[in-house]
């Protein structure tokens, strides 16, 4: 079982190896593609084996001091079906890339980038030591980086790119450090000891680590205070986005906090604050999508808001509830983005305004995306519906005093949820309706739609048919478990290793009703706007707030002024303090050397004389200090 | 006779010598003024072997040796006064300054 | 003996004693002009008398051998080759030494600080030893030449070679001037 797992991490890696070197002579295609394809097998093949096991095997290459690291895999439940959406999205993104990118000059680096990145987050998602983790955490970010920054002529994605890296890097500091304590409270790094030495009731050491934790989650999944780098991703290229920014790298973080679910329950004050952040991102991203007016920043800002829920999940205990969304939103919004990716490839522009009517040019991508965003805003029976209703169980079932997780938790996020509900379904039909319906636009006439990377390379509208089969096939494909995977709900998820807080997925009657209102609510304002007026943007609807959540609510600036602007001028002092005073004591040592060398250097003027004179007088003061002294 | 009357000599010998040596501008004439130190260095020297009754006397031997080292010492002294005044036509010390420092500017 | 050495006293002086210090202010004064008169000539002049001075301060203190030789090679060759240099410098006989005031002070000080140092220390060390003198076989030419080639044979073999070395020294320093020259600018 682990042998097979450890195969599936490793196969993308030496297809990253070999894409590096051969890509020039070999297709690419032909290298990451088997690779990802057996990957998947492997995957698929040992989620199916799993059952309720928990399989561990570690080889500890060499003694590393205090801190003993074993390169060991840990398949559970949760692993392998992490897993597997991981190797699934991965393949079709990499058969939908070798068409998307065909005549990308860059397509082998690609290629080869998306292979590495697969194998760092199988990394992440089989392994069983919290420092392997890191690695594979950290390749992950690097990966990004690359991915992101692939159209690196335009200055969005270069500066998108590192924003993203830095932003991640930030909340990886504190996460590395929260390994670290965790590993030194548990007196170890496997997930195994550190989850057996959490102690009833939480320790000072495991709320210190999981709080520490969050701040890598957050940066990773783009939550509240590190979202900002998420919706200017979006230049990378659209299959990187859904791997990437919609379906995996992002749920990482909530994938970590399942995996080390125990310590987080033990921790109720890491809880409450996952929760409050939770709440702030999830009603904070949802106007933001709700504004915007570019089709992949309003799926990015949906993203931070599903994964919102993902993280709301847990932090009310449902853990169950949160990986089973994990998995739906994985499928959903991996395939909302791969038929952005149609759309943008049919229209040659991001931005809506320069969409409308395509239902008709690109049917398929229609369909599928219909399935999609109803998913995304949560109309049964998508599997949207089913994953985000147990989340607001789970949330209702804490606010109820059930449950190990306190209360206020519960309230924030069931609230915050069902606002959220509403948003989510105004700005997903007001996509569906500004993309597929309405008048066909020829040419985007929005002066503030952002310039998009990828309308570069597709600039010229393919009138005639959709798409390549490769890239429409994975929607079809995609779009079967986002229809039908919420029905898992009835059967139960796989055990995901341990019985751990709520774990009922099946519908409940207030939260369903509650959810469905929330869903009829959003979405009928919004048809209701664009039917008095289809040319007007429904998002009128959210008045002065609008021109903020384009913009993020400013959060950018805000970091600006709360960060920028004091580093700089701490830079300037710094600067000022170094040429202005410690130069002069520089300068004034130098000064003075020089002066006593000038003192001296009188006296060096080639007269013999006065160096006997001085010879001489020397002599006899030593003379008298000796007789005197005798 | 008292050793205060020869010591007293030499050490006046020595400081006129001294005086000389760091007084006198012309080559020569500081040449002469080491002899009159070499020569208080003599008395002293005669007088404490006198004094000591040295059986080995190393005073009088030493002061023919420092006689006969005086003695190259003026010819080689002499004749590199003799070069320098040929290169630069003075025996006066305080022009020779080739050895100090470059004013800023000349080579 | 002791005895007879705490008697000597500074107020009753001896023939000897009257004669040394005689001698002494000549040879004083004379080593004074050597080193102030302007004329150069005439400081090598003051050279032999003071030289010659030492020379009967040497037999007064009956080391006669080192006397002589005082004589032989200070008044006759040092002297005569100082007189050389002198003269093939184109000294003029009649040559003054630029007035040079700035340096006599310093100089002035420095050897008065010496001299009295000096003079401390030995008054205060040696203010009551007493030389017996009248032994006059001590420094006689045979006692003198005995222990040179018995005891200091080894150093004056030494001293000899030293003196070859300066002798050919000079001869190369001194024989040509183009030669000399070149050397130089190598």
């Amino acid at each position: 079982m682990t042998v097979a797992a450890a195969t599936a991490t490793g196969l993308p890696a030496l297809a990253a190896l070999l894409g590096l070197f051969l890509g020039r002579r070999v297709r690419p295609v032909l290298i990451a593609v088997p690779a990802v394809l057996v990957a998947t097998g492997l995957a698929i093949a040992v989620a199916a084996g799993i059952g309720d096991d928990v399989h561990e095997s570690a080889v500890r290459l060499t003694p590393t001091g205090a801190l003993d690291i074993t390169l060991g895999l840990r398949v559970d439940g949760l692993a392998a079906l992490s897993a597997v959406l991981v190797t699934v999205v991965a393949l079709l993104v990499q058969i939908y890339s070798a068409a998307y990118l065909r005549e990308d000059p860059r397509y082998s680096s690609y290629a080869a980038l998306v292979s590495l990145f697969t194998a760092a987050m199988l990394l992440v998602v089989y392994t069983g030591d919290l420092i392997v983790l890191l690695v594979g955490w950290e390749v992950m970010g690097v990966c990004s980086y690359f991915l992101i920054g692939h159209h690196w002529e335009t200055e969005a994605a270069r500066s998108a790119s590192i924003k993203a890296f830095v932003v991640t890097k930030l909340g990886d500091v504190p996460f590395l450090i929260g390994i670290l304590v965790l590993g030194t409270g548990a007196d170890s790094f496997r997930i195994r000891d550190v989850l057996a030495a959490v102690p009833e009731g939480g320790a000072g050491w495991v709320t210190a680590g999981t709080l520490l934790l969050l701040g890598g989650v957050a940066g990773k999944s783009a939550q509240v205070p590190l979202q900002t780098w998420l919706p200017d991703a979006m230049a990378g290229p659209t299959p990187v986005s859904a791997l990437i920014h919609a379906a995996t790298m992002v749920a990482a973080g909530a994938y970590l906090v399942a995996r080390l679910y125990p310590a987080f329950l033990a921790a109720h004050a890491t809880l409450i604050v996952l929760a409050v952040l939770a709440m702030v991102t999830m009603i904070g991203s949802a106007l933001a999508a709700l504004a915007q007016e570019d089709l992949k920043r309003v799926l990015a800002w949906s993203t931070v808001g599903q994964l919102a829920y993902m993280t709301g999940g847990l932090a009310v205990g449902g853990r169950d509830a949160a990986v089973f969304h994990l998995l739906s939103h994985g499928a959903f919004k991996a395939l909302l983005f791969l038929g952005a990716g149609v759309v943008i490839h049919v229209v040659g522009t991001g931005a809506l305004a320069g969409m409308g009517g395509l239902r008709h040019r690109a049917p398929i991508a229609f369909w599928t995306m219909t399935a999609g965003l109803a998913a995304l805003a949560g109309l049964p029976p998508f599997a949207g519906f089913f994953s985000k209703e147990a989340v607001l169980g789970a949330a209702e079932h804490t606010a109820a005093g059930h449950g190990p997780v306190p209360q206020t938790a519960g309230w924030l996020v069931l609230v915050a949820g069902l606002l959220t509900a509403v948003l989510t379904a105004a700005y997903a039909t007001r996509v569906w309706l500004r993309v597929f319906f309405g008048p066909a636009r020829e040419t985007a006439p929005g002066a503030e739609v952002p310039a998009h990377a990828d309308a570069a390379d597709y600039g010229r509208p393919t009138p005639a048919g959709e798409a390549p089969a490769a890239m429409v096939w994975p929607l079809i494909v995609l779009a079967v478990p986002t229809v039908l995977f919420g029905f898992v709900a009835f059967s139960g998820l796989p055990s995901l290793g341990g019985d751990l807080g709520y774990d009922e997925l099946t519908p409940h009657l207030p939260t369903t009703v509650l959810a469905l209102a929330a869903f009829v609510l959003g979405a009928g304002v919004v048809a209701a706007l664009w039917r008095r007026d289809p040319a007007a943007d429904p998002a009128r609807v959210l008045g002065p707030l609008r021109g903020p959540a384009l913009r993020g609510f400013d959060v950018d600036g805000l970091y600006a002024a709360l960060v920028l602007t004091p580093t700089r001028l701490a830079a300037k002092a710094a600067r000022f303090s170094d040429g202005a005073v410690v130069d002069t004591y520089v300068k004034g040592a130098a000064q003075s050397a020089w002066l006593l060398g000038g003192g001296i250097r009188r006296g060096q003027n080639g007269n013999t004389r006065l160096y006997l004179t001085g010879l001489f007088a020397g002599v006899v003061v030593l003379a008298v200090a000796v007789a005197v002294g005798s | 006779m008292h050793l205060v009357y020869p010591l007293v000599l030499a050490v006046l010998l020595f400081g006129i010598g001294l005086y000389g040596v760091i007084a006198r501008r012309n080559a020569i004439l500081v040449l002469m003024s080491i002899e009159l130190m070499l020569n208080a260095v003599n008395i002293n020297l005669v007088a404490f072997d006198m004094y000591l009754r040295d059986t080995l006397h190393a005073g009088q031997a030493l002061t023919l040796f420092v006689i006969t080292i005086a003695a190259a010492e003026i010819g080689l002294g002499l004749a590199i006064v003799l070069m320098v005044f040929r290169n630069r036509a003075t025996t006066d010390i305080p022009e020779l300054r080739e050895l100090a420092e470059h004013k800023e500017g000349s080579v | 003996m002791n005895l007879a050495v705490a008697e000597h006293g500074f107020l009753s002086p001896t023939g000897a004693e009257i004669a040394f210090v005689l001698i002494g202010l000549v040879v004083l004064g004379s080593a004074l002009l050597v080193v102030t008169t302007r004329q150069v000539v005439h400081a090598a002049l003051w050279l032999v008398v003071t030289l010659g001075g030492l020379a009967a301060e040497y037999l007064l203190l009956t080391a006669e051998f080192i006397a002589w030789v005082q004589v032989l090679i200070y008044v006759g060759a040092v002297v005569v080759l100082l007189l050389f240099g002198l003269m093939l410098t184109k000294a003029p006989i009649g040559y003054s030494e630029p007035p040079d005031s700035a340096a006599r002070i310093p100089a002035a000080v420095v050897a008065l600080g010496a001299t009295a140092t000096l003079l401390t220390v030995i008054v205060d060390a040696f203010r009551t030893a007493y030389l017996h003198l009248g032994d006059d076989t001590v420094g006689s030419t045979e006692v003198t030449g005995q222990s040179l080639f018995k005891v200091w044979v080894l150093p004056f073999e030494v001293l000899s070679v030293l003196l070859l070395a300066a002798l050919i020294g000079a001869i190369v320093l001194s024989r040509s001037r183009s030669r000399a020259h070149s050397g130089r600018k190598d």
